[in-house]
């Protein structure tokens, strides 16, 4: 099954081809702008892409189990980063570090119940509906999140004010020194390490999760056949709420790495974008595949970056083409599974 | 025909008392301000829409999510003829609304012609896959059209300088305004709001092609391909002409609707026609019940309204709270929208073949 799969064979011939168009790009890029703006982009498109591959590890966990596409999650991202701004700013005090690991913390754990609560709401009713009513639910859930969060405190009777985020920006808490290593031309800050680097031990633990504890052999039976996983005595119920409570714990962290990199949440709607460009980022790699989402997040985020530093217009389309070409040539997603037809 | 007559009478009755309410017929009675008057031409857009998009996520069974695509390609093309190629500004009134409509059916035409280049690629993807290719292409027409500065100087570097200044005109991120307006028949003390008419006129046809399809061969081509793509094939059905058709026509309505969408907004921008207004359309679609057309006209219909009515009621502020949170209760007590694949008597099929599916 698609889920935590491996890439398939066919997949090696296309990645030729892709590889080649890719070399060829940054052939171009390189001639054209210098090798010192090639590698500043590069960087700075690895980092977008941690945020981005994490977003979309939660896209493609849901999917994977449940088979829905949770257009709500962009919105769990955008109450993570709000989250772990608050508690960052409330935590500042007792040091820089202190704050940034209570802030992930915190973050991750509000925004994992979020996500269990939305899941027994909102998908759990309707599991064994036609598909199309939990997707009309998730679309329902993304627009409460972002209307209700949006509210402006005045207007709110009193327990929920405490609540709400407000219309306007907020500037996210400087949770670490942020200090620049240059090297020649190009820079590196410790935003870049740290997002990397956090975004890289997330996937590792993740991937630890579910290849070696019990919960996670539930989720990849689960996966692979849910009738199947119920015979085997696995309580389904409560490893679809775990899947949840992971991917949008996962949302959370990465919603405080783009905090924390952009220094600025501008809305309850600015969960959107990102949320977008990490579904495209989860069908790009294969929905339901995790290496996939993965590879997809990194593509996603270095091709906004390169095309952005071409010409601003330019970030939007991109990677729309991208997706386009892919699924004209990989239907299934670049490591997804080509399913066969049975005649 | 008795159903038959019986729906008609209900439809003038309606279109009558909305234009009394609306203080057209001589009588000032003004119950329904222009404002609302608006949201009701707004509602009748989205019941066309809806309509074309059921024919290809609810009868035809396939995923398309990018129906604002084809709506910002219908008004556009609306609202670029109508002022710069056909200014119908310039016409007197007869000849001023045979201009509009023949503009919105050629826009309706671009739309569905592009939707059969957009329907091509369903061959290739299913599900999920088709729905992120149906995003990207609405998100690609709306990038085009924020390109069009881009797009005129390309143009006019070959040489075309007329149709560069078309293009430089639609505005591209500057949005596009000040197109013509169309008079309304004024006849005695009877005033007759042409763009108003259009729009009901258009629902009514709309309704009554999509459901004579539906109960046609077509039709059941569609089910079955919804049902069973394999079994279809084997049973002589051409899967891939009902998909593409599908396309097309759900390409044509959305276009037309974003046409009378242009002039009754009189403002367009490319931001209109984002994700979040396709997403509409999946609202309205599955909050009514897929493949029901009843469901495509209540649920627009009531949903358009509703965020109207919860602003009189005091829920200013929280009418976009209130609004999903409805949503959601909708979807938790009837899953499969209000009217499931349920219909109203009139629009049934008299001979009484109910598809199996």
């Amino acid at each position: 099954m698609p889920l935590f799969g491996q890439a398939s064979r066919s997949a090696a011939s296309w990645s030729i081809l892709f590889g080649l168009v890719g070399l060829l790009s940054v052939w171009w890029y390189v001639s054209e702008f210098g090798g010192a703006a090639f590698l500043q982009q590069l960087i700075n498109g690895l980092q977008r892409g941690s945020i981005y591959a994490l977003i979309a590890l939660g896209f493609t966990m849901v999917y994977g189990i449940v088979k829905l596409i949770n257009f709500a999650h962009g919105d769990i991202f955008m109450f993570g980063a709000y989250v772990a701004c608050f508690a960052g700013a409330a935590l500042l005090g007792s040091g820089h570090w202190v704050a940034f690991v209570g802030a992930i913390a915190i973050a991750m754990a509000l925004t994992a119940l979020l996500g269990v609560v939305i899941e027994r709401v909102a998908y759990r009713p309707l599991r064994d509906r036609p598909r199309f009513s939990a997707l009309t639910t998730a679309m329902g859930v993304s627009l409460l999140l972002e209307n209700f969060f949006s509210l402006p405190p005045s207007t709110v009777p009193f327990p929920l004010n405490h609540l709400v985020f407000g219309p306007n920006y907020i500037s996210f808490p400087a949770l670490v020194e942020v200090e620049y290593y240059s090297f020649g031309a190009v820079y590196v800050t410790t935003m870049h390490i740290l997002d990397f680097v956090l975004a890289i031990a997330l996937m590792v633990l993740l991937h630890v999760f579910i290849k070696h504890t019990i919960t996670g052999k539930a989720m990849r039976a689960v996966a692979f056949s849910m009738d199947g996983a119920k015979l085997m005595g696995i309580n389904v119920d409560r490893t679809i709420a775990i899947t949840f409570a992971v991917g949008s714990a996962l949302g959370a962290a990465s919603g405080l790495m783009y905090g924390m990199t952009y220094g600025i949440l501008a809305s309850p709607y600015f969960g959107i974008f990102p949320g977008l460009q990490a579904f495209i980022a989860a069908v790009l790699g294969g929905i339901g595949n995790i290496p996939g989402a993965v590879l997809g997040g990194f593509l996603m985020g270095a091709s906004e970056t390169f095309a952005t530093s071409i010409d601003s217009n330019l970030a939007y389309m991109t990677s729309f083409v991208i997706l386009i070409i892919v699924l004209l040539f990989r239907p299934s997603g670049l490591l997804g599974k080509l399913q066969r037809e049975k005649v | 025909m008795a159903a038959g007559s019986l729906a008609l009478t209900g439809v003038v009755l309606l279109y009558t008392t909305i234009l009394f309410l609306h203080g057209n017929l001589g009588f000032p009675v003004g119950l329904l301000s222009d404002y609302y008057f608006q949201v009701l031409m707004l509602a009748g857009i989205n019941i066309i829409v809806t309509i074309g998009l059921n024919l290809i996520n609810g009868f035809a069974g396939q995923f398309s999510i990018g129906q604002a695509g084809f709506m910002a390609i219908g008004a556009y093309v609306t609202a670029m003829l109508a002022t710069f190629v056909i200014p119908i500004g310039m016409f007197s009134l007869p000849t001023q609304i045979v201009a509009f409509i023949g503009i919105v059916l050629v826009a309706g035409c671009a739309a569905g012609l592009v939707g059969y280049l957009v329907g091509l690629p369903s061959l290739r993807l299913k599900g999920d896959y088709l729905a992120i290719a149906t995003l990207a292409f609405g998100e690609v027409v709306r990038s085009v059209v924020r390109a069009s500065d881009e797009i005129s100087a390309a143009i006019a570097g070959l040489g075309l300088t007329t149709l560069a200044a078309h293009i430089e005109g639609i505005g591209g991120p500057r949005g596009f305004g000040g197109f013509p307006q169309l008079a309304d028949l004024v006849i005695g003390p009877v005033r007759i709001p042409t763009l108003f008419t259009l729009i009901f006129t258009s629902v009514v046809l709309s309704v009554v092609l999509v459901r004579n399809l539906v109960y046609s061969s077509y039709g059941r081509a569609w089910l079955s391909v919804r049902s069973n793509e394999l079994a279809a094939e084997i049973m002589g059905v051409n899967s891939t002409r009902a998909k593409v058709l599908a396309f097309i026509l759900s390409g044509f309505l959305a276009g037309v609707g974003g046409g009378y969408f242009a002039f009754v907004i009189r403002f367009l921008h490319p931001d209109s026609f984002s994700f979040l207004k396709s997403i509409e359309y999946l609202i309205f679609l599955y909050a009514g019940g897929a493949a029901s057309l009843s469901g495509s006209i209540v649920a627009p219909g009531a949903l358009t309204i509703l965020p109207e009515f919860l602003r009189v009621a005091g829920f200013d502020q929280w009418r976009l709270v209130v609004y999903p949170i409805l949503l959601i209760s909708i979807m938790l007590w009837r899953p499969s929208g209000l009217m499931g694949d349920r219909e109203f008597r009139f629009l049934e099929n008299r001979r009484g073949v109910r598809d199996a599916s």
